[in-house]
């Protein structure tokens, strides 16, 4: 309760409970209700609780330029940066890798020419600029030891980190392990998250862009999300062919890695770009800078992440293939590296959100 | 700069509930409509933006209220809490007319609140809104701007143009920039005059300074005034207004509905003199709070001070204002700016007047009661012993006016002689006295707003065709 942002998270919630309008339109509400003395870690969670609808900011006879200020998806917005910072473990990557552009840009610069160096000393510059056809083209490019290598030590660094951090922010949040192991809580929550429940704010939609409401962020939120499922199913789908069955990629056009790879990399592009311009679009007041600058870069980086792998699959018979599976492969390791840190991780906080909040209704009822 | 087209049929005055069910009901009929809100964009909505639920009869609760309202009980309401001082034609206008509210508004884009398993809880006479009133006046802003009705902020009426019954042009004020626009009817909405403090100070002199506004600095009632000044005949009591307790703390504008302070019936309320000055347990709090704000402006330098011990704190809504907090009644009446003696005495008599044998039951009338003293504390009456003790202090918070002009079942205002202007159509506060003359009823302002707004858009409309 010291300090000036906890001073201030007080008060607006203070009005908050005194009022309590907005008490229909999402979870926030109900949950800040049970709570008239704030902790960092119920910010945290009614942070992670909140979906940056903004029906909220504009249902609020209070905001700015009224004298009280209140505005509670900028507040929450600035405490749910300050959620991936705390938790992220561990802390010393997580000031170092604090999603900015420029420590993304320089990260993923630096892991695309890792991977060209690797290409070129185990298969010679040659082997990066030529054609390659049949099976085991990639190899020829990356011996296939060093992409899985490479492949799995940047995976289980993300997940490991962003499991931490998951970790951290459930016992900041009061929560024990004991209460986390609840079925139908974690199903229920895991339902929230997959229809995007409380992106629907009110009912009308979110307040984007600015002054209309309408549901193309929950829908564009839904085909990034969905897309990068379909990605995950293609690689998945892609390592059994190899590893199980040996069948070595390039697959064919009409294979189940491929097709899951093709429909999840276009809804990742549209999905991505539709929010992007959604954003860039939207009132900047109820907004923080520092979450609204970690959006972007996560939202570059993963379409970037989608458009090379569509053009890999497009050129992968040329002598574009090389440097394309390079550029990709980077772009993907520098997405998993800097996932626990910046935007990607919301999906481990909202979804603790989400837990506790099922815990905690279902204790209320 | 673009230049906005501001020819329109009807001109609407004012931006709140009244206001936008009048533009757009004039638009339905096909009028073209320009509304002029004098509040900047981002506070738009007037009074509305403090409300969150509008009264209805209903023969059927549908899932948003819990059981019927018959017109009949709606009218009964009316006429105890005017004391039967109503338009009786009017009156029975509203009631009927409120029936068909939820649909309209509805399908104006405005969502409702649904049951929750929180605070709120649905009642059987009133509807909730979803978000409350700014929700409800965005989403009636929306369907305007989709409709086609143009609206201007920072614009406000100054005077009409008045030639032979009939308005023919409205002297506004936009962006600072005075401009004669012509139309040809015009609907007056533009709320009462509370938030004019040179005008309240013409009924109450000084006092008026140290009351709080609770709803829009926009208020200024500007256009009502031009309106009787051009012979509309007024209603309701120039000095009538509705009031409750506020925090002293509070805003002096806009400081809606978490200023009020509820924590009366727990403790007793002393003026700066010390002095008990009201039964605080007269009544169940819902049924009483609304007479508080008059009785603090009757006190020495209109302020009061509610004084509750550690016993109750948590049996009332709690404050956004941190409550003054001491120890001893002496260190609190030092905070409070009281003489310690004289809080002191009133304690003493307050407490030595409670035998300490009936039950305190916060949500009834109990049988709590003071005896031999004066003023009584009815109910809830327990002794003032358990430090800390705590104290709020109260301003009279000032909701709505009740001065407005009189008008006949097609909301044309009405001149002193009883006949109606031509053009000039009037709906919401600014008229609601010919129907609530006094008194309170929950979500009331709301009910008369929407159905004069309709009635008021519609004629000026049909006045534009005919």
């Amino acid at each position: 309760m010291s300090t000036p942002e906890m001073s201030d998270a007080q008060w607006q919630f203070n009005v908050c409970n005194a009022c309590r309008y907005c008490e229909g339109y999402c979870a926030v509400f109900p949950a800040a209700e049970l709570r008239s003395t704030l902790t960092s870690g119920d910010l945290a969670y009614l942070a992670n609780l909140c979906h940056d609808c903004r029906d909220c900011y504009d249902a609020c006879m209070y905001a700015p330029p009224h004298e009280f200020e209140i505005n509670i998806p900028k507040l929450l917005a600035e405490a749910r940066v300050k959620t991936y910072e705390r938790y992220s473990r561990p802390s010393a990557l997580s000031r170092l890798l604090r999603a900015n552009g420029w420590s993304t840009a320089l990260l993923s610069i630096a892991a695309i020419a890792l991977i060209l160096v690797a290409a070129a000393a185990t298969r010679g510059v040659s082997g990066l600029f030529a054609a390659h056809g049949g099976a085991g083209a990639f190899y020829r490019v990356l011996p296939y030891a060093a992409m899985v290598t490479g492949g799995i030590v940047v995976a289980l660094f993300g997940v490991a980190a962003a499991v931490a951090g998951g970790v951290a922010f459930w016992n900041e949040t009061h929560g024990s392990l004991g209460e986390s192991v609840n079925l139908r809580a974690l199903a229920r929550a895991a339902a929230d998250a997959a229809t995007l429940r409380w992106m629907k704010g009110g009912g009308a939609g979110c307040y984007y862009p600015e002054q209309g409401r309408s549901n193309a962020r929950r829908r564009f939120h839904a085909l990034v999300m969905w897309g990068f499922v379909c990605a995950l199913v293609s690689t998945t789908l892609a390592a059994i062919d190899q590893d199980v069955l040996h069948i070595l990629p390039p697959f064919p056009i009409l294979s189940a890695p491929v097709l899951f790879g093709t429909v999840g990399g276009l809804m990742l592009v549209v999905g991505c770009t539709g929010l992007t311009v959604l954003k860039a679009g939207s009132d900047k007041v109820p907004a923080a800078s520092a979450m609204a600058a970690m959006d972007y870069v996560f939202l570059v980086l993963l379409n970037l992440v989608a458009v090379t792998g569509l053009a890999l699959l497009v050129l992968r018979a040329s002598a574009a293939m090389g440097v394309l599976l390079s550029v990709h492969l980077g772009l993907v390791a520098a997405l998993f590296v800097t996932a626990p840190y910046g935007k990607f991780v919301h999906a481990v906080y909202r979804y603790l959100a989400l837990v506790k909040r099922q815990i905690e209704q279902e204790r209320a009822a | 700069m673009e230049v906005p087209d501001l020819d329109a049929d009807v001109i609407v005055l004012g931006g709140g509930n009244a206001a936008l069910c009048a533009a757009l009901s004039a638009r339905s009929e096909g009028a073209t409509v320009l509304l002029l809100e004098k509040a900047p964009f981002h506070l738009r909505g007037g009074n509305t933006r403090h409300t969150r639920d509008v009264r209805y009869a209903h023969l059927d609760p549908g899932s948003y209220t819990t059981g019927i309202y018959t017109e009949d009980e709606f009218m009964e309401d009316l006429l105890r809490v005017t004391g039967g001082e109503t338009n009786r034609a009017l009156a029975e206008l509203t009631l009927r007319e409120s029936q068909t509210l939820p649909e309209w508004m509805e399908r104006h884009g405005v969502r409702w609140q649904k049951p929750l398993q929180g605070t709120l809880h649905l009642t059987r006479t009133n509807i909730f809104f979803l978000g409350g009133g700014k929700a409800m006046v965005n989403a009636y802003y929306e369907t305007a701007k989709k409709m086609g009705v143009k609206v201007l902020y920072e614009a406000t009426a100054r005077d009409f143009v008045i030639d032979r019954g009939a308005v023919r042009a409205v002297v506004a004020e936009i962006a600072g920039v005075p401009t004669k626009l012509s139309c040809r009817a015009v609907v007056v909405a533009t709320g009462g005059f509370e938030a004019n403090l040179a005008w309240l100070k013409r009924y109450w002199g000084e006092p008026a300074d140290n009351f709080i506004i609770r709803g829009t600095p926009h208020n200024d009632g500007v256009a009502l005034a031009a309106l009787l000044e051009h012979g509309a005949k007024p209603v309701g009591d120039p000095k009538g207004f509705h009031a409750v307790a506020v925090d002293a703390r509070s805003p002096k504008f806009d400081g809606g509905i978490i200023t009020r302070i509820d924590a009366i019936p727990f403790g007793i309320v002393v003026n700066k003199l010390g002095r008990r000055f009201y039964d605080e347990g007269e009544d169940l709090w819902p049924k009483r709070y609304a007479i508080w704000g008059r009785l603090v402006a009757e006190q020495p330098d209109q302020i009061a001070y509610a004084i509750v011990d550690a016993k109750v704190v948590g049996r009332f809504m709690p404050s956004v204002f941190e409550p003054m907090r001491a120890g001893s009644l002496s260190a609190l009446a030092e905070m409070m700016g009281i003489d310690a003696a004289a809080l002191s005495a009133t304690v003493e008599a307050y407490n030595g007047a409670i035998d300490g044998r009936g039950t305190f039951k916060p949500g009834e009338l109990d049988d709590c009661a003071t005896a031999g003293l004066v003023p009584p504390k009815t109910h809830w009456a327990l002794p003032l012993d358990t430090p800390p003790y705590q104290a709020y202090p109260l301003r009279p918070g000032i909701t709505f006016t009740y001065l407005g002009v009189s008008v006949d079942e097609q909301a044309h205002v009405l001149m002193q002689d009883g006949a109606p202007f031509a053009n000039v159509y009037a709906a919401g506060e600014c008229m609601a006295g010919n129907i609530l003359s006094r008194g309170y009823l929950a979500g009331f302002g709301l009910t008369i707003g929407s159905v004069f707004g309709r009635i008021a858009g519609k004629g000026a409309a049909s006045h534009v065709h005919a």
